[in-house]
């Protein structure tokens, strides 16, 4: 392995990891935070141990988020110096705010873990919504620097040169609210259906039913709607990489011919020699529909990018397919849930009906990731859109395959660790709470 | 816009000493407690620093945002030629970090399990600042050699020589001191109370014992550290404080004022850390050959820093009244359970 393979490995690895530990440590402060409001609101006792149930979930992620994130703060450094040395001031604003964010996280999570039973009870409330707030701009601060990468802005480049920074600019950069926008509400919408699928896995196993049914209904509520929401925040990034990075768009959607009525491709196999792709679903004219709002706009292909600055089609497109594919199952199960509470709700104990949200408990992750290659991969060759190609910034070290085999180990150790720990605390909700 | 941008380094870094650092002290000090009162050190550390542990860490990555947004040479070739010792760090925070909740954390407490996680716990809590004591040392040591050209000068001998593996024993010594400081302070029982004594006692002879090494590495490496400290008038008279101060510290211990002499053990550390930073200042790290980087010369442009340093100061706004208060009230009703 090379140098530079291994350190593109090494930091896919770390963002892979950091990604599901802050998707969840911001998300199940909001859950969190709902769960003790009706508590205070209810008096009944199952919120308050739904609330400390789900708030230990929180410290467990929020440790390993943190120190992932720690680590990811040196890894931006050690595997990317000149990338940083570059970039560091001119994109660094949101990380510098992030940091304001988390250190806010941090102080309001102390309150709140440690605090039952010692504050009033709404001041107590209070600092659990800060944890989920600031969680929450936390992950919008870091996206808007991810975006930066994509749409880089608040500079000109001259002769080699970065002048006339402007970090503010840097930070509201065109791709940061679409880019935003679509984290957070996948974030939502994959920690919700994680989280009601551990809870069905529970009913369905007759295990307090009571205490499962009452977190599996507020997690899910969360998830069904970002499920159903995230479709048109996705139109909204695809519309920004086709103006912004056609390179990407052209990827996504294996598009390697440009022409008028450009189709949209459902699955199917690209191969890169022949520049077509096998078995694969078109309907003409949807793309240039989806992208330009009318049916004939030719939609820029991958014959108009010159090679060296294309990414890898087949991986970025099979991620993309993946990502729609199962974001579309997430819309129709969540769409599914809100009319079995409205019309059906005997469905609701249904085995079938469970089995559903079990069969769901990962998708959403998986689908985070996939999107997160979309559009990490689809940004290649370069670390900064147009401006810094990834090689170039790799630190000239040598050996980092080394670094890289240690990282794989500590994350693959630290998330087995987290699912003991985290089955542990399942089996333990009988003992350690009176549930009925 | 720029001082107070290097104010917040300078604070940042001084406070994940003092805070961090002690954190890091605690399990330094369950390390080297017998097996039988392990568990009692483990009670009352755990009521000290459960709530603000997480919050301690959180200066560490305000140094490095500020390091890379203000200073980015300065960060990338840190990064460059001491990947090696912040790997190790950053290898070491995360274990013990992970360690420290996950035992809390942990539904079912069996021993074997809880073990591990106490085994890794104190073992992290010795290598990771050393490690950043290696680093710091590391980074005024003059070994930094961006052109040595081959492996082991550039990205080996740049950290591990005599002086910054003293300043990392040095910096593990005052760990545990500063932590042993903070738990006499925090245990309940008199029992407890003279056993962190002796072990301030024991921290307290290692971290001059390692002070003294430190100083003679220095010798060895060519570092003219006794010139830098007792060559200029602020340095001196940094260290002098920090000498009184400890004295001054040990005498109201006998007396038997356990909460006060924590701001004497924090006051001789920032000492330590004025003292030499304050000579080197404007230069951050010292290269071979002279190259020195300054946080003077090799900054941001400045449109960069004042917005960091609005950042930054209107962040401290909502942090340090939020961190005065989390400290204010735990302290407070830890007294009165």
């Amino acid at each position: 392995m090379n140098d530079f393979i291994a350190a593109r490995s090494q930091m896919a690895l770390s963002l892979g990891f950091h990604i599901i530990y802050s998707c969840i440590g911001m998300v199940m402060p909001v859950f969190m935070a709902i769960s003790n409001y009706k508590y205070i609101k209810t008096k009944n006792p199952l919120y308050k141990h739904i609330t400390q149930a789900w708030s230990k979930g929180v410290a467990i992620f929020f440790a390993t988020g943190a120190v992932s994130g720690t680590m990811l703060s040196f890894e931006l450094g050690l595997l990317w110096p000149k990338f940083m040395e570059h970039a560091g001031p001119i994109f660094g604003m949101p990380f510098s705010l992030e940091g304001v964010a988390f250190f806010i996280e941090a102080i309001a999570l102390g309150f709140f873990l440690y605090g039952w039973d010692k504050f009033n009870k709404w001041f107590h409330w209070f600092t659990g919504v800060v944890v989920g707030v600031s969680g929450v701009v936390s992950g919008i601060l870091v996206v808007s620097a991810n975006s930066w990468m994509n749409s880089p802005a608040g500079f000109d480049y001259v002769n080699g040169q970065y002048q006339n920074i402007d970090p503010i600019k840097a930070m509201f950069n065109a791709a940061w609210f679409s880019e935003a926008l679509h984290m957070t509400i996948a974030a939502f919408a994959a920690t919700g259906f994680a989280v009601a699928g551990i809870h069905a896995l529970m009913i369905f196993r007759k295990k307090n039913v009571n205490f499962h049914t009452k977190s599996f209904k507020i997690a899910i509520a969360f998830g069904a709607i970002a499920a159903i929401l995230q479709p048109l925040s996705g139109d909204l990034s695809a519309k920004g990489a086709a103006k912004r990075q056609p390179a990407k768009l052209a990827a996504m959607e294996a598009h390697f011919h440009t022409e008028p009525y450009s189709a949209l491709l459902i699955g199917g196999f690209p191969d890169t020699v022949a520049k077509k792709v096998n078995y694969g679903i078109e309907l003409p004219g949807v793309l240039s529909f989806l992208v330009y709002d009318n049916f004939k706009t030719p939609v820029k292909g991958l014959d108009q990018i010159p090679q060296k600055d294309q990414p890898n089609v087949p991986v970025t497109h099979y991620a993309f397919q993946l990502m729609v594919a199962i974001g579309m199952f997430l819309l129709l199960i969540g769409l599914l849930y809100f009319f079995a509470l409205w019309k059906k709700r005997a469905w609701l104990t249904k085995n079938w009906f469970l089995k559903l949200f079990i069969a769901a408990t990962p998708l959403g992750f998986i689908a985070v990731e996939a999107g997160w290659t979309v559009t990490e991969v689809g940004r290649q060759p370069w670390i900064i859109q147009g401006v810094m190609r990834t090689s170039e910034a790799v630190t000239p070290m040598p050996g980092i395959h080394y670094s890289f085999y240690l990282f794989t180990f500590i994350y693959f150790t630290l998330s087995l660790a987290v699912v003991f720990l985290l089955s542990r605390q399942i089996k333990m909700v009988p003992e350690l709470y009176d549930v009925n | 816009m720029l001082t107070v941008v290097i104010l917040f380094l300078f604070f940042a870094i001084l406070l994940y000493f003092l805070l961090g650092g002690a954190d890091f002290g605690a399990g330094i000090i369950e390390l080297f407690t017998s097996t039988d009162n392990k568990s009692r050190t483990r009670r009352t550390m755990y009521k000290a620093i459960g709530p603000i542990w997480e919050a301690n860490h959180m200066w560490l990555i305000i140094a490095v945002v500020i390091l890379f947004v203000g200073f980015p040479t300065i960060y990338s070739s840190m990064c460059t030629y001491l990947h090696i010792p912040l790997l190790i760090m950053l290898l070491g925070i995360t274990a013990r970090g992970t360690a420290f909740t996950f035992r809390n954390y942990d539904a079912i407490k069996d021993d074997k399990i809880q073990d591990l996680y106490n085994y890794i716990f104190v073992y992290s809590s010795f290598i990771t600042p050393l490690f950043l004591g290696i680093t710091a040392g590391s980074v005024i040591s003059r070994q930094i050699d961006p052109t040595a050209g081959d492996y082991l000068n550039t990205y080996i001998y740049s950290w591990l020589n005599w002086f910054s593996v003293a300043v990392g024993f040095f910096t593990v010594a005052l760990c545990g001191f500063l932590a042993s400081i903070y738990l006499i302070g925090e245990a309940k029982e008199q029992f407890d109370i003279k056993r962190f004594t002796k072990k301030a006692v024991i921290m307290n002879a290692a971290a001059v014992g390692f002070g003294g090494l430190v100083f003679l590495a220095a010798e060895v490496e060519h570092v003219h550290l006794a010139y830098w400290i007792f060559g200029n008038p602020v340095s001196l008279v940094a260290v002098i404080a920090a000498s009184v101060s400890l004295m001054l510290l040990w005498y109201l211990l006998i007396r038997g004022k356990t909460k006060i002499i924590r701001i004497l053990a924090a006051f001789q550390v920032s000492m330590i850390l004025l003292s030499v930073g304050y000579r080197h200042y404007p230069n951050i790290i010292m290269i071979k050959g002279g190259n020195n980087l300054s946080v003077l010369k090799d900054h941001a442009p400045m449109t960069t820093i004042t917005d960091l340093g609005w950042g930054l100061l209107l962040g401290s706004l909502l942090i340090l009244p939020a961190l005065g208060y989390l400290f204010y009230s735990f302290q407070r009703k830890n007294n009165i359970v």
